[in-house]
C-alpha cells in the first residue's frame, strides 16, 4: 500500500544545493558534526582523565599544560568539557527523541480524528502542559526523583512534546483532505495505515527541523538544571556543573565560568543555525 | 461575546482542575516522603513518631482523599501549612515573596517590549538591510546564550573585576543605616544585573516574533491597497501595518508568563534574590509538598488567566476569532 504516497518534491540533490547556498547553515552543520565526534571520541581526545584530581594543581589559570586551566580539586577543565559534551548531546538527543515521538503520535491522532478527540487532546493535554511553568515542573520532578541521566532525559522529553504535537497536528489537518489520502482510503486503507503510512511521511520535514532545533533547547535546559545542582551529578562532568564550580570560585577563577558557557553557546548556536538552514533547504514553501 | 467568554471560562476551570491533579500526582507519587527526610535529620525519631508526622500531614490517607482535602481547602482559598518545622501557612510564605518577583518581572516585560517591538519592526521594514542582519545575528546569539552563564560573566565583570555592582541579594547589610537616596541607589545597584538578565532572555524571541508578524502583514492585500492609494510609506507602515502586526503580541504576552516564572527560578538562584523562584527551589529540595503545590497552582493559575485574558482581548479586537471559536 505505498502507491499513494507522493514523493517529496525536493530531492536530496536539491536539498544539498540549497544548503550549499547558505554558508552559515553549512558551518553550523560542520560544527554539529564536529561536536558529535568530540562526544563519541572523548576518551581519545581528552588530554587527561576527567576525574583525575591533583592537589598540587588547584585552580590554575589556562596554560600550555592545561589549556583551559584546572578546577578547585586540580582536574583538567578541557578534559572535563570534552566529556561534558557527551552528557549534553546524549541528553539532547534522547530527550528530543522522546518529545518527538510523543508529540508526533499525539499530533497525528488529534489532527486525523479531529472533533471531540482533537479538542480533548489539544485543550486537555497540550494546553494544560503548556500552562505549567515548564522549568519549575522539571525542577520539581527531577528533585523528587533523584537526578540521574535517564531521569533527566525522560523528564525533559516528557515535558517538551507540545510544540511538535501542534506542528504535526497542523500538517495532518491540511494533509488529510488531499487526494492521495482520499484515494488511499477509497482503496480500503485503515485509520492506522492512513495516519502513519500515508499522512505522516509527508509531515516529516517540519518534524525533522523541529527536532534539530529541539536539541538546542534540550542542551540549554540540561545545562540550566545541571547548573542548579539538579542535572547529572558530580563527579560526572557536565558543562552546567563546571559552571556551578565557576560560580563557587567566581572571585578567583574566571576560566571555570567562561569556557563551559562558550561550549554551550556554540553548541546551541550551531544546532539552531543548522536547523533553520535545513528548514529553508527542505521546505520550498519557505524559500523566498 | 458573552458566550465566548463563558466557554473560555468553563474550559479554564476544567484545565485548572487537570493541572492541579497532575501536579498533585507528580509530587505525591515521587519516592521519598518528607517525613523520611525529616527523620533522617533526627536519628532518634522512632517509627511511631514518623507515623504521627504522616498523620499530621495527612500523608497516611489514600491519594484521592488527600487531593480531595487539598481541593476543598483551595476552594476556601486555603493552601494549607508548610511541612517545614515553622509550619506557617503556605499562602503567607508565598505572599511575602510575590512583590519581589512580580515587580522584577514587570520591569523586565516593559523593557523587553520597549526594545523588542521597535527592533523587530525596523528589521522587517528594512528587510535584508545591514540593520536587519545585525538584529538577526543578535537574535541567534540571544537564543543560544544561557542566561545563567551571562549572569556569571556579568557578575565577574561588574562585580568582581570592576567592583561596580553587588552580586547577590536585594540590599546591602548596612541598608537600614544608609540615607534615603543611598538606599534607593543600593536597591537599584542590586537589581540592575538581575533585570538585565531577565530581560535579555525574552528579547531575542519577541523581536524575532515581531519581525515575522510585521513581514506577514506587509504582504497583505490591504497594505498594497494603501500603497496604491498613494499614501506615503510612513503612514502605510506605521499606521496600517504596525497596528495589525502588534496584535498577536497580546497572545505572546500571555504565553510568555510561564517562561518568565521559569526565568525567575534561575535569576533568583544566581543572584540570591528572595523571590518566588528561590522559594520554589528551596521548597522542592526540602520536599515541602504544600508550598510546591501552592506555587505550581498559583503560577499555573496566573498563566491560565493571562492566556484567557489575551484570548478575550483578541476576540474583542478581532471578531474573526470569536466566530472561529464558536465553530470549533
Amino acid at each position: 500500500m505505498s502507491l499513494a504516497v507522493p514523493v517529496s518534491s525536493v530531492g536530496r540533490a536539491a536539498v544539498w544545493r540549497q544548503l550549499r547556498k547558505n554558508p552559515f547553515a553549512l558551518v553550523g552543520g560542520v560544527i554539529v558534526f564536529f561536536l558529535s565526534v568530540v562526544a563519541v571520541a572523548a576518551p581519545l581526545l581528552a588530554p587527561y582523565d576527567p576525574a583525575a584530581y591533583d592537589v598540587t594543581q588547584l585552580l590554575l589559570p589556562p596554560s600550555r599544560v592545561h589549556p583551559l586551566g584546572t578546577d578547585q580539586i586540580g582536574r583538567d577543565v578541557l578534559s572535563r568539557m570534552i566529556y561534558g559534551a557527551r552528557v549534553s548531546l546524549a541528553v539532547g538527543f534522547v530527550a528530543v527523541g522522546i518529545a518527538t515521538i510523543i508529540g508526533t503520535v499525539v499530533g497525528v491522532v488529534a489532527g486525523y480524528y479531529g472533533g471531540t478527540a482533537d479538542m480533548l487532546i489539544m485543550l486537555g493535554g497540550v494546553d494544560v502542559m503548556l500552562t505549567f511553568p515548564r522549568f519549575f515542573l522539571l525542577l520539581t520532578v527531577i528533585a523528587l526523583l533523584q537526578p540521574s541521566i535517564f531521569v533527566i532525559m525522560a523528564v525533559i522529553g516528557v515535558t517538551g512534546w507540545m510544540g511538535v504535537a501542534r506542528l504535526v497536528r497542523a500538517e495532518v489537518l491540511s494533509l488529510k483532505e488531499r487526494d492521495f489520502v482520499v484515494s488511499a482510503r477509497a482503496l480500503g486503507a485503515g485509520d492506522l495505515s492512513l495516519m502513519f503510512r500515508h499522512i505522516l511521511p509527508n509531515a516529516l520535514v517540519p518534524v525533522l527541523v523541529s527536532a534539530v532545533l529541539g536539541v538546542a533547547g534540550a542542551v540549554l535546559t540540561e545545562a540550566a538544571l545541571s547548573f542548579l545542582g539538579l542535572g547529572v551529578q558530580p563527579p560526572t562532568p557536565t558543562w552546567g556543573n563546571i559552571l556551578t564550580d565557576g560560580k563557587a570560585n567566581i572571585e578567583i577563577a574566571w576560566w571555570l565560568s567562561v569556557f563551559p558557557g562558550i561550549a554551550i553557546l556554540v553548541t546551541v548556536l550551531s544546532y539552531n543555525i543548522f536547523g533553520e538552514g535545513l528548514r529553508d533547504a527542505l521546505d520550498p514553501r519557505l524559500r523566498q | 461575546m458573552i458566550a465566548y467568554i463563558t466557554r473560555l471560562t468553563a474550559i479554564s476551570v476544567l484545565q485548572m482542575l487537570a493541572i492541579t491533579i497532575l501536579a498533585f500526582m507528580v509530587i505525591h507519587l515521587a519516592p521519598g516522603e518528607p517525613t523520611v527526610l525529616q527523620q533522617d535529620l533526627q536519628a532518634r525519631a522512632t517509627g511511631a513518631q514518623r507515623e504521627t508526622l504522616r498523620k499530621l500531614y495527612g500523608l497516611d490517607k489514600p491519594l484521592h482523599v488527600q487531593y480531595g482535602n487539598w481541593l476543598s481547602r483551595l476552594v476556601r482559598l486555603d493552601l494549607g501549612r508548610s511541612f517545614l518545622p515553622d509550619g506557617r501557612p503556605v499562602w503567607e510564605k508565598i505572599r511575602e515573596r510575590i512583590p519581589v518577583t512580580l515587580s522584577l518581572n514587570l520591569v523586565e516585560v516593559c523593557i523587553i517590549y520597549l526594545i523588542a517591538v521597535p527592533l523587530g519592526v525596523f528589521a522587517a521594514v528594512r528587510r535584508h538591510s545591514f540593520f536587519d542582519q545585525l538584529t538577526t545575528v543578535f537574535v541567534f546569539l540571544g537564543f543560544a546564550t544561557p542566561d545563567f552563564w551571562l549572569a556569571l560573566l556579568l557578575m565577574i565583570l561588574f562585580g568582581v573585576q570592576l567592583g561596580w555592582l553587588p552580586i547577590s541579594g536585594l540590599r546591602s547589610l548596612n541598608w537600614e543605616y544608609l540615607p534615603p537616596l543611598a538606599q534607593v541607589w543600593d536597591l537599584l545597584s542590586h537589581v540592575i544585573l538581575p533585570i538585565f538578565i531577565g530581560a535579555f532572555g525574552g528579547l531575542a524571541g519577541l523581536s524575532r516574533f515581531m519581525r515575522g508578524s510585521m513581514l506577514e502583514v506587509i504582504r497583505q492585500d490591504y497594505i498594497r491597497t494603501a500603497q496604491a492609494k498613494g499614501l506615503p510609506d510612513r503612514v502605510v507602515l506605521y499606521k496600517h501595518a504596525l497596528r495589525n502586526a502588534v496584535l498577536p503580541i497580546v497572545t505572546i504576552l500571555g504565553l510568555s508568563l510561564p517562561g518568565l516564572i521559569g526565568g525567575s527560578v534561575i535569576v533568583e538562584s544566581v543572584f540570591a534574590i528572595p523571590g518566588m523562584g528561590q522559594l520554589a527551589v528551596q521548597s522542592v529540595f526540602a520536599r515541602d509538598y504544600p508550598v510546591v503545590m501552592g506555587l505550581l497552582t498559583i503560577t499555573a493559575g496566573l498563566t491560565l488567566v493571562g492566556n484567557r485574558l489575551a484570548d478575550i482581548c483578541y476576540g474583542l479586537v478581532d471578531p474573526r476569532i470569536r466566530v472561529a471559536g464558536r465553530n470549533a
